[in-house]
């Protein structure tokens, strides 16, 4: 793997590198120089004094799991009310974020959670540096701690690069705080409903068989469930007529008229084919080196609601697919590890929109399926001029709905430089195939709402 | 919610006699309710007081803490509340003996509230039975006013934490007494004129013991007299200062809009008055809780351990208590148990004290040696401690009893984490072993509302001053503050505060060994502006 990384990135730099490229392609191999293998002494989990209570302390049992008291209802009337907040000149104060709780068998649950806080005038540390590391000279800056240890010596540390994913890590909501369990289904509600996302105006022609439902449709003489009148009295019409009871342009009687058996016709269940659309999606994310931390976070968290919207669009007919890239792509088979999975290695787009591209080829998913492609990225390509990606991309054009592109900026490069973002500007096929290609760019600082705005953007 | 069965409340009598000679003093009364885990969560965003007023807030909490509950179980929440009777709450699973412990532990608890003078102000009337009273109100408001009530609730709480709490416990602190002529004089009229110097002041007190020697009789009038022939402003301005004295009760900001606010004492306006008055209330009622963690979990703790042991009743479940026990009192390696904290520190000082170790005596002793086997039997530490649950709070208890002696014998430390390059790891060390640092560090961590000062501008502003203490404001949070200010106060709203700017130190001045990082700040003064829901950033220089 290392040899491989380091011989493409030699082929690469013969053709000719700029500084900045460069950079950031020994910053990604440099990653992956670092010892992967190197145990860590466990972080500490720091609380403060006021994160103790009585019951937690005192009342022993582990309580018994809870149902949900609160169902979906109490949260519209919150996001109800919330909207009434902002017709009355007060700006909105529910966030909706969600948690993902991963559970073993890749069974994972959206938990919804609305979360808000009270605003007061409160004091602050003195946050000179984001990374949060300690004051300086300030020797009574700190934690408190307690045991055997001098003055000086480490007893924990934590990789600034936290693994991703683990408990409910990526998707978690703002602050990780107020929730109700919910499904995906409901989140796709609240975004179409609350949030105002569009609802898809096409769902596209490709239907398939999806399931039969029993109606009330098939005619059968003679017997059934209901009368068809209509049917019925056209059928004694053509039998007296052909009997020779009624006469043109005599007057009829109807209490002349004979009635055969067969003439009944009723309507009787009957068994009906429903068809509906249906979706593949197809979650790209890179997880190359320089993904850790925030752009990871964000991709998957806007995975996540574009999920949810689908899901509600297409009540519940979408195939989910995950893929994964680094310099090669892979597909995985849920969720859990499609958030959770990190590796440190480079970065070539092209791989994963080939993936794609041989996936539905080799299983025709374009016969019957509208197919979105959402990728998530840093923005971060080796293949710096697209030379490989855009012609993939193209081929991909052509048999998607909609290919959504997120470029999560990680803070190294300059913002708006990114070389993915660059070669997908300067091919034209944003403005070309603007009906089926869109592209979203956030920073590092992006919270819930830009993710909210930029989904709208990817699928307007 | 269910009563506890006789069985249980037979088995808490005793406890409470114990207690009682054990020389805790509280209330004879008490209630006790049986609780599911999902009237926890209920009653856990109402801070467990069942009848407190509803607000959409604590349904996000509620919501919130199912969720939780789900994803992460665990138990938060307080278990005893402070009103008349003292009402404690019991989870329907708990056996016996684990109910003593708890009941033990609410005595302690209740004990405190009823005796540590920061709670003053709580002794006098049942706040379960007027927040009630306040429940009701909101809710027949809300059926008039609809939305707005809540509006206004909201805008008042953002400002709930600054409510003059310590103007109230003062009011029951000091004797009211008429500020007299010669006290003024001295103490203010002499010391406010400009050319005053020290030798004059010197000079006025020799001039009065004079009169005094004299004139034992009338000496004072006699030097008033003198005083008023030579300032003839002296009356007037020793009246002025009678009456604003008298008046000088200072006003919380939310006192400061009820009374001066147009827009809340417009009559169609006048029902928020009410309202705002709740949440103030209310608020008042919980600063002295938070204001006493250490101090009180630390008693309680002390008290249940103590109490439980001596319990003949129970004995056969000490190993049973010794797991829950341990998981309460014990030191996290890094963090603040403030139940571990004051636990200790009430044991030491109940040590100290018994040796006689709280003495001028002891501290001018520098010789280690010494110091360790100072001993001059004195005892006395069970009501040394009792005085101190009866006049600390946190930040007192903290800064006055917590030596190096305690954090030797504890071997507490403060932590910190620093970046290792290398290794791309976050790293927490040992920062500092010293009572100093460690005290600070908690100092720091204490819950400390910022302090404003109100004026009006001439155009009506209001006009807030943030007192700087080396902290800035949370920043993100002062919008939709301001933006209920402007709401409550009806018009233009200000605020000043400092915000810190980080100084690069130049490159060459590094020296080696040192952090390459070394920072300096430096202070600035901003101005956040309200008007009409859009604020506006300045500095001001």
């Amino acid at each position: 793997m290392k040899q491989k990384l380091h011989a493409l990135y030699r082929t690469l730099k013969e053709k000719g590198l700029t500084p900045e490229q460069d950079r950031k392609i020994r910053y990604e191999l440099d990653l992956l120089e670092l010892d992967r293998d190197h145990r860590y002494a466990p972080a500490p989990v720091v609380r403060n004094i006021y994160q103790y209570n009585d019951l937690e302390m005192l009342h022993d049992a582990s309580p018994p799991k809870l149902l949900a008291l609160t169902t979906v209802q109490s949260l519209d009337y919150l996001l109800e009310k919330d909207k009434q907040r902002e017709e009355d000149g007060f700006p909105r104060k529910i966030r909706v974020g969600k948690m993902v709780k991963p559970s073993q068998n890749g069974d994972d649950k959206v938990v919804i959670v609305p979360t808000t806080v009270e605003e007061k005038l409160v004091h602050d540390k003195v946050r000179l540096n984001e990374e949060g590391e300690g004051d300086g000279d300030d020797q009574g800056a700190g934690e408190g701690g307690a045991g055997e240890g001098e003055e000086g010596e480490v007893i924990g540390e934590q990789p600034v690069r936290p693994e991703q994913g683990g408990q409910g890590g990526a998707g978690k909501g703002e602050g990780g705080e107020h929730d109700v369990e919910s499904n995906a289904y409901d989140l796709g509600r609240i975004l179409t409903e609350q949030f105002e996302l569009p609802n898809l105006k096409d769902k596209g022609k490709k239907k398939s068989l999806t399931k039969y439902t029993y109606d009330l449709t098939d005619k059968n003489r003679g017997f059934g469930q209901i009368l068809d009148k209509k049917s019925t009295l056209r059928k004694i019409i053509q039998t007296n007529i052909a009997l020779g009871r009624i006469r043109a342009r005599d007057k009829i009687d109807s209490r002349g008229l004979l009635i055969s058996p067969r003439d009944r016709i009723y309507r009787i269940l009957s068994r009906e084919k429903d068809y509906e659309s249906q979706a593949v999606v197809f979650f790209v994310r890179d997880y190359s080196g320089s993904m850790g931390g925030k752009p990871t976070e964000l991709v998957v968290n806007q995975h996540v609601l574009i999920y949810s919207w689908l899901i509600y669009q297409y009540k519940n007919q979408v195939e989910t697919r995950f893929i994964l890239h680094d310099t090669e792509a892979k597909e995985v088979k849920n969720f859990q590890t499609y958030y959770n999975s990190t590796v440190a290695g480079g970065t070539q787009v092209a791989s994963a929109y080939s993936l794609v591209n041989k996936i539905v080829e080799e299983e025709s998913l374009e016969r019957d399926n509208n197919i979105y492609v959402f990728h998530g990225t840093d923005g971060d390509d080796w293949d710096t001029k697209g030379d490989k990606a855009l012609p993939e991309l193209e081929k991909m054009l052509h048999y998607a709905s909609r290919v959504g592109i997120t470029i999560a900026e990680n803070g190294y490069g300059i913002s708006g430089q990114t070389e993915v973002e660059r070669y997908i500007r300067k091919s034209g096929l944003l403005e070309e195939r603007k009906d089926v290609l869109r592209m979203d760019v956030i920073s590092e600082d992006t919270n819930e709402t830009r993710l909210i705005k930029g989904i709208r953007e990817l699928i307007s | 919610m269910e009563l506890l069965s006789q069985h249980a409340k037979k088995i808490m009598e005793g406890c409470k006699e114990r207690a009682r000679d054990a020389g805790l003093r509280f209330q004879d009364d008490s209630l006790e309710y049986i609780v599911t885990n999902r009237d926890f969560l209920q009653l856990s965003p109402k801070n467990m007081i069942p009848t407190l007023y509803d607000y959409w807030v604590q349904d996000v909490e509620v919501l919130k803490d199912q969720g939780q509950y789900e994803l992460y179980p665990n138990n938060p929440y307080e278990t005893v509340i402070n009103t008349r009777p003292p009402i404690s709450f019991y989870n329907d699973n708990n056996p016996d003996w684990l109910n003593v412990m708890i009941f033990y532990h609410v005595i302690g608890h209740i004990d405190f509230f009823q005796n540590n003078l920061y709670f003053r102000h709580t002794w006098d009337y049942d706040f379960a039975g007027k927040a009630l009273a306040d429940k009701r109100l909101f809710a027949k408001l809300r059926s008039e006013k609809g939305r707005w009530v809540d509006y206004v609730i909201e805008f008042s709480r953002a400002i709930d934490n600054l409510v003059g709490y310590f103007d109230l416990l003062s009011s029951f602190a000091i004797e009211k007494k008429k500020l007299s002529k010669i006290d003024y004089y001295f103490d203010v009229f002499i010391q406010q004129k400009e050319n005053h110097t020290i030798a004059g002041y010197v000079a006025e007190i020799d001039k009065y013991n004079k009169s005094m020697r004299e004139f034992p009789q009338n000496g004072e009038a006699l030097f008033l007299e003198s005083v008023k022939s030579k300032y003839a402003e002296f009356e007037s301005l020793y009246n002025k200062a009678v009456n604003e004295n008298g008046q000088g009760k200072r006003h919380d900001l939310l006192q400061f809009l009820m009374e001066h606010s147009e827009f809340l004492n417009r009559d169609e306006n006048k029902w928020m008055l009410m309202v705002i008055e709740v949440v103030r209330s209310t608020s008042l009622y919980f600063q002295p809780q938070i204001r006493t963690k250490i101090l009180n979990e630390g008693w309680a703790s002390y008290w249940h351990e103590n109490l439980f042991l001596n319990d003949d009743r129970i004995s056969g479940h000490e190993v049973d208590f010794a797991v829950i026990n341990a998981k309460v009192t014990s030191m996290p390696r890094v963090g603040m148990n403030p139940y571990a904290l004051g636990m200790r520190l009430f044991y030491y000082l109940e040590s100290q004290a018994n040796a006689g170790k709280i003495s001028y005596d002891y501290q001018r002793i520098a010789d280690n040696y010494r110091r360790k086997n100072f001993n001059s039997e004195t005892g006395g530490g069970r009501d040394f401690i009792f005085s101190v649950r009866e006049n600390f709070c946190d930040s007192m208890f903290i800064n006055a009893f917590l030596d190096q002696d305690f954090v030797d014998l504890h071997q507490l430390f403060v932590v910190d984490k620093r970046l290792n390059k290398e290794r791309m790891t976050w790293e927490y060390y040992v920062k500092s072993k010293k009572a100093k640092h460690y005290k600070k560090m908690i100092a720091d961590s204490l819950y400390h509302p910022p302090a404003l000062t109100i004026n009006v501008d001439d155009d009506n502003t209001l006009v807030l001053n943030h007192v700087f203490e080396g902290k800035p404001l949370y920043r993100d949070y002062i919008e939709g503050t301001l933006l209920g200010l402007e709401f409550l106060w009806g018009t233009k709203v200000s605020l000043y505060t400092h915000e810190a700017e980080l100084i690069k130190k130049e490159p060459g001045q590094v020296k080696d060994g040192q952090r390459e990082e070394e920072r300096k700040i430096k202070w600035k003064r901003f101005r956040y502006t309200m008007k009409d829901r859009k604020m506006t950033r300045v500095v001001i220089n």
